[in-house]
C-alpha cells in the first residue's frame, strides 16, 4: 500500500510514518507487551545498536507513563556476531550493556528495522552468551519483509512491503533531527 | 591494514582505532562468557622463536576469545634443532593453511622476511632488539584506560634502552600520540644514535622522580649483552633502582609499569612492584584485548591502501 512504482519517484523520497506515527506505534507495542506479559514482571528490553537502543528506551518510557513500572534496558552490538564480517570491514564497536542478569527473565529484542533477518539471528547469539533467559522475543519498528531465515517479530510498528533494491530509512527522536520513516530507492541496505 | 610490523606503520589515527577496539575488547573479555564468534574459521599460526610467556599465550588468548584457531610453534621441540631454515619452517607452517601469523624472532627483520616467503598477514611479536608493537599499543591501552588520554603525559623510560625493542616501540608510539619521553639509562645501555630519538636523556633515576606521570621501567637484558656494561647490580640499582624510597618521592597520581619478566630487587623493588601504583597485572590482561583488536582488525578489513 505504501509500494509507489519508481517511476513515479522521480527522486522524491516518500515518507511513510511521520514522528507521530512512529510515537503511537511505540505507545501500541508497549501496551502489547504489557498485555501479553500480564504486567512488567520479569522483562528486559534489549536494543540493538544503534537505533535499537532509543527505541528501547523510548518503548521503556511508555511503559513507565501507564505502569508506573521502570523496565530494565539493556544494548546490545552484533558487530562481532555478523556472519559477513570477512567481506563487510567494521568500523566501531557499540557498546553492550546488560545492567541485569537475563536468566530466566524475558528478553524483548527491539530493532528498527527487519530485513533479512541475519541481524536478529546476530543477536541470538550475543544475547544467549550473556545468559540464558527464560524466552525471547522480538519488537520492531518496520518489518520490509524479504526474510533470509525462519525468524518472525512478535510486535511491529509496521509492515511495510518492498522491494530488495529499496532502502528503509528510520530516524528516532533523539539521535536524529527529524523522527520518522521513509523509503527509497537504493542498494536494499537500509541506512 | 595488512600488517602489524612496527609502530612506525601506525599514524595517531590507527592508534587510536585500535584502542578504542581495545576497549570495547576488556568489555567482551569481563562477560560471563569471555568469548565471541568474529573469527570463527580462522586460523592463525604463532611463530614464537625466542621464549616468550607472556606474549604467546597473550596471543593464544586473544585468538582463542575470537573463537580462532591456532597453530603454535615454538623453537624447543621443533625441526629447527634438525637444522630446518626460518623460511622453511615458515613455508611448512603456511601450508597447514593459517590466515595470519605472528612472529617473534631474535633477528630484527625476521617478520618482514616472513611475510615477504609467506604472502600472509603478519604481527611482529618481538624482533631482536628492533620492535614490538602490541606491547607498545598494550601500555598505551593501559595509560589510556589509566589516565583518560595519552596525549600530554610525562614518560620516564628506565633501564636497558639499547636492547629494548619495548623501549623503541613505546617511544615512538608515545610520540606519535603526543605524550613527552625521557631515556634514562647509563650511557653504556642509551641507544646508539640516541639523538635521532628526539627524546630528552638522563643520567640517574632520581633526575626525573618529582616531575613523571609514568616510570616504565626495564629489565637488563643478559641475553643481548646487557649485563656487561656496568660494574655491578648494586651500582646499578644505586642509579637507576626504582627502590621504596625513590617510589615515595613520585607525584601522587603518577604509576609504574614494566613490560615483565621483571628482575625484583634490581629494577624494581618487590614491594613497589605490588604496590598501588603498578600498573603491570593491567597491561597483562589489556594486553589480550590489544591483540583481540590487532587480530580481528587485520582479518576482518578489507586492504583499504
Amino acid at each position: 500500500m505504501h509500494r509507489i512504482p519508481r517511476s513515479c519517484l522521480g527522486g522524491l523520497v516518500p515518507q511513510v510514518m511521520t514522528a507521530d506515527d512512529l510515537d503511537r506505534a511505540i505507545r501500541r507495542i508497549s501496551h502489547e507487551i504489557v498485555e501479553r506479559h500480564h504486567g512488567t514482571e520479569g522483562i528486559v528490553l534489549v536494543g540493538i545498536h544503534s537505533r535499537g537502543v532509543p527505541l528501547a528506551e523510548q518503548i521503556a518510557g511508555a511503559i513507565e507513563s501507564f505502569e508506573a513500572v521502570k523496565v530494565p534496558v539493556g544494548e546490545l552490538d552484533i558487530g562481532l556476531y555478523r556472519d559477513d564480517l570477512a567481506s563487510r570491514p567494521t568500523t566501531r564497536l557499540g557498546r553492550t550493556l546488560i545492567p541485569v542478569d537475563l536468566s530466566g527473565e524475558t528478553v524483548v529484542l527491539v530493532d528498527d528495522v527487519l530485513y533479512t533477518g541475519r541481524t536478529i539471528r546476530s543477536a541470538l547469539d550475543a544475547v544467549l552468551d550473556l545468559g540464558r533467559p527464560k524466552r525471547v522475543e522480538l519488537a520492531v519498528m518496520c518489518d520490509r519483509g524479504h526474510r533470509e531465515l525462519p525468524i518472525r517479530p512478535d510486535y511491529v510498528g509496521k509492515n511495510l512491503p518492498t522491494s530488495e533494491d529499496q532502502k528503509v530509512k528510520v530516524r528516532i527522536k533523539g539521535i536524529d533531527e527529524e523522527a520518522g520513516v521513509w523509503i527509497s530507492d537504493g542498494d536494499g541496505s537500509d541506512a | 591494514m595488512r600488517d602489524l610490523l612496527s609502530v612506525d606503520d601506525l599514524d595517531r589515527a590507527a592508534i587510536e582505532d585500535l584502542l578504542d577496539l581495545g576497549d570495547d575488547f576488556v568489555e567482551v573479555l569481563g562477560r560471563d562468557v569471555p568469548k565471541v564468534p568474529a573469527l570463527r574459521g580462522k586460523t592463525i599460526g604463532l611463530m614464537f622463536y625466542e621464549p616468550s610467556t607472556r606474549t604467546r599465550l597473550s596471543f593464544d588468548r586473544a585468538a582463542k576469545a575470537l573463537s580462532a584457531d591456532v597453530l603454535t610453534f615454538t623453537v624447543g621441540g621443533s625441526s629447527v634443532s634438525k637444522g630446518e631454515s626460518l623460511k622453511d619452517t615458515a613455508l611448512t607452517l603456511k601450508a597447514m593453511g593459517p590466515h595470519l601469523m605472528v612472529v617473534r624472532h631474535r633477528a630484527t627483520g625476521a617478520p618482514w622476511r616472513v611475510r615477504d616467503w609467506t604472502a600472509l598477514p603478519v604481527v611482529n611479536a618481538g624482533d631482536g632488539a628492533h620492535q614490538h608493537p602490541t606491547q607498545a599499543l598494550l601500555d598505551l591501552l593501559t595509560l589510556r584506560r589509566h589516565f583518560g588520554k595519552v596525549d600530554g603525559l610525562r614518560v620516564a623510560i628506565v633501564g636497558d634502552i639499547r636492547h629494548s625493542r619495548v623501549a623503541r616501540s613505546l617511544a615512538g608510539s608515545l610520540q606519535t600520540m603526543g605524550s613527552s619521553v625521557t631515556l634514562v639509562a647509563p650511557s653504556t645501555l642509551l641507544p646508539i644514535h640516541v639523538e635521532s630519538w628526539e627524546v630528552d636523556t638522563a643520567g640517574g633515576i632520581d633526575q626525573v622522580l618529582g616531575e613523571v606521570d609514568v616510570v616504565y621501567l626495564l629489565r637488563i637484558q643478559t641475553e643481548r649483552g646487557g649485563g656487561e656494561v656496568f660494574p655491578s647490580v648494586a651500582e646499578y640499582v644505586s642509579r637507576f633502582g626504582l627502590t621504596r624510597r625513590r617510589a615515595d618521592l613520585l607525584p601522587a597520581d603518577s604509576v609504574v609499569m614494566h613490560p615483565g619478566p621483571m628482575n625484583r630487587g634490581v629494577e624494581i623493588d618487590p614491594q613497589v612492584a605490588d604496590g598501588p601504583r603498578a600498573l603491570v597485572t593491567h597491561q597483562v590482561s589489556n594486553g589480550i584485548a590489544v591483540r583481540m583488536a590487532v587480530l580481528f582488525r587485520l582479518l576482518t578489513s578489507e586492504v583499504p591502501e
